[in-house]
C-alpha cells in the first residue's frame, strides 16, 4: 500500500488552506529565525563560546534563571492554593478574583513593570516597610523575582483549576472513609491527581520568565553583573552595534526555549491522559434519567 | 447532608453532615482563602491599583491634558495601526491553519502545531531581533532595502512585523481544538445538500466557532497593543513617529515625568481589564453552548 501524505476527506479546502499556512508560517516565523541561526553560524566556535561565556553574560544567565525559578516556584505553591479556594470554597468576590487571576496576560509588560516599580520602590507602598526591614526590593535581584512571580502567575491556577473542577469526590471519600484523616487524604490523593498539571504550570511559568524582558527592566535596576537579565545584554549589545554578540547570546536564548518545549509537553500530555480517563465517562451523568 | 437525609429519614439520631470528612475545618479553610485572597491582592490588585492611582495623583484635568500631548496622540495612534494590520492577518491565519489542522488528518501535523506555537516560547527581544537581522542595515536584506530606499527596521513595519510574530498563535491555538472537537458531520451534511465549499465555510463552520473566534481575536489584540520588548528592539524609539504606548510611556517613565506615563499607562490597563471582562463573558457563553449542546445529545440518546 502506498504511503499516503492525506487520509482522503470529502471536505475541500486542504490544498489551500495548508498552503497558506506553511507559506505564512515561513515567512513570519521559520525564515527569520532561520536567519538567526545562519547569522550566528557566521562566528567561528570559539568567537562564539567567548561571547557567550564572558562573565558579564554568566552573570545575566545566574540572574535570569535564579530568579524565574524562583518566581515559579513561588507560583507552584499559591498558584496550587489560590486554585484550590477557587474551585473549593464559596466567599464574596469569587468570581471578581477568578477573572482577574488573568491579568497578568492581559496587561502590557510595560504597564506592570512601572507600576511594580512604584510599589516596591524605596519610597513605595511595600518597599518602605521593606527597606525599614533592611530589605532592599526594586533595583535588586529581589525585585526581579517578583517582577517574573507576576508575569507567570496564571499558569500554575489556570492549568490545576480544571483538574481540581474534573476530580471526582468519591476518590476523597474512599480515603476519608479507609480512614485518611484530610491530611493524608490530600497528600496521597489530591496532591497525586493534581501534579501533572501543576508541573506543566510550573514549566510553563519558568519558560515565560526566562524570556520576559518588559515588566523586569523598570524594577532590575540593570547593574551590569549585578541586576542585568540576559534579554536586556541582548538590547545592550545591540544599542552597541555589536549585532555578532547580540545574535550569540539570542541563540543560547532561543535553544533554551526550544529545549524547554519538550518538557512542557510531556507534562501536557502526562497530565490530559489523567484528565481523559474521566472525561469519556460524563454525558449521561449531566441528564437525568427520567428525561 | 442529603446522604445523611436519605439514610436516616425520621431524622431520629443526629448525623454529622456527610461532607466532614472531606472538607477542611473552618479555621483552616479562613486561613487557606485568606492566605489565597493576600496573595492575589499584593500581586493582582495593588498593581492595578497603582496606576490609576498615579494615574489621577495631580486630579483629572492634569490626566486629561497628559493624554493630549501631541506624542501620547501619536503613540495611540501608531498602536492602534500596528493592532489594525497584525489582528486580522493572523485572524485569517488561523482560521486557515486550523482548518487544516483541525479538519484533516496529515503527516507532520503535530510538527505543525509545534511549529505555530513557536512565537510563544521565544523571549520578545529575541522576536525583534530577527528582523533587525534580516532587515536593519546589518542585516540580511539591509543593503538591497537601502538600495531601494526602503526602511523596515526603526519604522512603521518593523514594528507592524514584530507584533505580527508575537501575536502569531493567538487565534490559531484558539480555533484548532474547536474545529479538532466538532468534527466533520455537519459540512459533510451541508455539502450533500449541494452547498459549495464555501458556503458549508461561511453558513456552517464559521458559525459554530464565533465564540472561539471572538476569544482569540480579543487576546491577540490586547498583546499586539500591550508589546513591549519585541517592538522596542525594532523602533528606534523615535518620539512622534515610531513610538507606540508602551514605547512611549518608558520614555516618560525615564523622564520622571510619573502622571503622564502612568496616564497612558491607564488606557492600558483599561484595555487589559476590558479583554478580562469580554473573555470571561465569552467563556460564559461558549460553557452555556456546550451545557446546550450535552442536553441536546442526552435527549436524542433517551428518545
Amino acid at each position: 500500500m502506498a504511503l499516503r501524505f492525506k487520509k482522503p476527506s470529502v471536505l475541500p479546502g486542504f490544498g489551500l488552506a495548508l498552503g497558506y499556512t506553511v507559506l505564512y508560517l515561513s515567512l513570519i516565523v521559520l525564515i527569520p529565525l532561520a536567519a538567526t541561526f545562519l547569522k550566528a553560524s557566521t562566528l567561528s566556535a570559539s568567537q562564539f563560546w567567548h561571547i557567550v561565556s564572558s562573565p558579564r553574560a554568566v552573570a545575566s544567565y545566574r540572574l535570569t534563571f535564579g530568579a524565574s525559578l524562583i518566581g515559579a516556584l513561588v507560583n507552584l505553591v499559591f498558584g496550587v492554593l489560590v486554585a484550590w479556594v477557587l474551585v473549593r470554597y464559596q466567599f464574596p468576590g469569587k468570581r471578581l478574583f477568578d477573572s482577574l487571576v488573568d491579568l497578568p496576560f492581559a496587561l502590557p509588560t510595560a504597564v506592570a513593570g512601572i507600576a511594580l516599580t512604584t510599589i516596591y520602590a524605596p519610597n513605595g507602598l511595600l518597599g518602605k516597610p521593606l527597606a525599614s526591614l533592611g530589605i532592599k526590593s526594586a533595583y535588586s535581584p529581589l525585585g526581579v523575582a517578583i517582577a517574573l512571580t507576576f508575569i507567570g502567575l496564571p499558569f500554575v491556577v489556570r492549568s490545576v483549576q480544571p483538574v481540581l473542577e474534573d476530580m471526582d469526590k468519591e476518590l476523597e471519600e474512599a480515603s476519608a472513609s479507609l480512614g485518611a484523616n484530610r491530611w493524608q487524604t490530600f497528600a496521597r490523593v489530591v496532591i497525586p491527581t493534581i501534579l501533572p498539571a501543576a508541573l506543566a504550570g510550573f514549566a510553563m511559568a519558568f519558560a515565560r520568565a526566562v524570556g520576559e524582558y518588559g515588566s523586569v527592566v523598570f524594577i532590575a535596576g540593570n547593574m551590569p553583573m549585578k541586576t542585568e537579565i540576559t534579554p536586556l545584554l541582548i538590547i545592550t549589545k545591540l544599542d552597541q552595534y555589536d549585532y555578532a554578540g547580540a545574535t550569540a547570546i539570542a541563540v543560547v536564548m532561543l535553544l533554551v526555549s526550544l529545549l524547554m518545549l519538550l518538557p512542557i509537553n510531556l507534562l501536557q500530555k502526562w497530565s490530559s491522559s489523567r484528565t481523559a480517563n474521566d472525561a469519556e465517562v460524563p454525558t449521561e451523568e449531566l441528564v437525568p434519567a427520567s428525561v | 447532608m442529603a446522604t445523611a437525609d436519605t439514610i436516616n429519614p425520621g431524622g431520629i439520631m443526629r448525623i454529622r453532615p456527610a461532607t466532614a470528612a472531606t472538607a477542611e475545618s473552618g479555621l483552616v479553610r479562613g486561613a487557606l482563602i485568606g492566605t489565597a485572597l493576600l496573595f492575589l491582592v499584593v500581586f493582582i490588585f495593588l498593581p492595578l491599583g497603582v496606576v490609576f492611582a498615579q494615574a489621577l495623583a495631580k486630579g483629572l484635568s492634569t490626566y486629561w491634558d497628559s493624554l493630549r500631548q501631541p506624542d501620547a496622540l501619536a503613540a495611540m495612534r501608531l498602536t492602534l495601526i500596528a493592532a489594525v494590520i497584525a489582528v486580522p492577518l493572523n485572524l485569517v491565519f488561523g482560521v486557515a491553519a486550523a482548518w487544516a489542522i483541525g479538519k484533516f488528518e496529515f503527516v507532520g501535523k503535530s510538527l505543525l502545531i509545534t511549529l505555530i506555537d513557536l512565537p510563544f516560547s521565544v523571549s520578545p527581544v529575541v522576536s525583534g531581533l530577527i528582523y533587525v537581522l534580516l532587515f536593519g542595515a546589518q542585516g540580511w536584506l539591509g543593503p538591497w532595502l537601502m538600495k531601494h530606499d526602503l526602511q523596515i527596521i526603526f519604522a512603521v513595519p518593523g514594528i507592524v512585523l514584530a507584533t505580527i510574530f508575537v501575536t502569531f498563535p493567538f487565534v490559531a491555538r484558539e480555533l484548532i481544538p474547536l474545529f479538532q472537537a466538532q468534527g466533520q458531520e455537519e459540512e459533510e451534511a451541508a455539502l450533500a445538500l449541494g452547498a459549495s465549499g464555501w458556503q458549508t465555510f461561511f453558513r456552517v463552520s464559521l458559525p459554530n466557532i464565533k465564540w472561539g473566534l471572538l476569544y482569540g481575536v480579543i487576546l491577540c489584540n490586547a498583546r499586539a497593543m500591550g508589546e513591549f520588548g519585541a517592538v522596542s528592539v525594532v523602533s528606534g524609539h523615535i518620539r512622534g513617529r515610531t513610538n507606540t504606548m508602551p514605547l512611549h510611556i518608558e520614555i516618560l517613565y525615564n523622564e520622571y515625568q510619573f502622571v503622564a506615563a502612568f496616564a497612558v499607562a491607564s488606557l492600558l490597563a483599561l484595555l487589559a481589564l476590558t479583554t478580562l471582562v469580554v473573555k470571561s463573558a465569552v467563556e460564559w457563553k461558549s460553557r452555556r453552548q456546550v451545557a446546550k449542546a450535552a442536553r441536546w445529545d442526552g435527549e436524542e440518546q433517551t428518545v
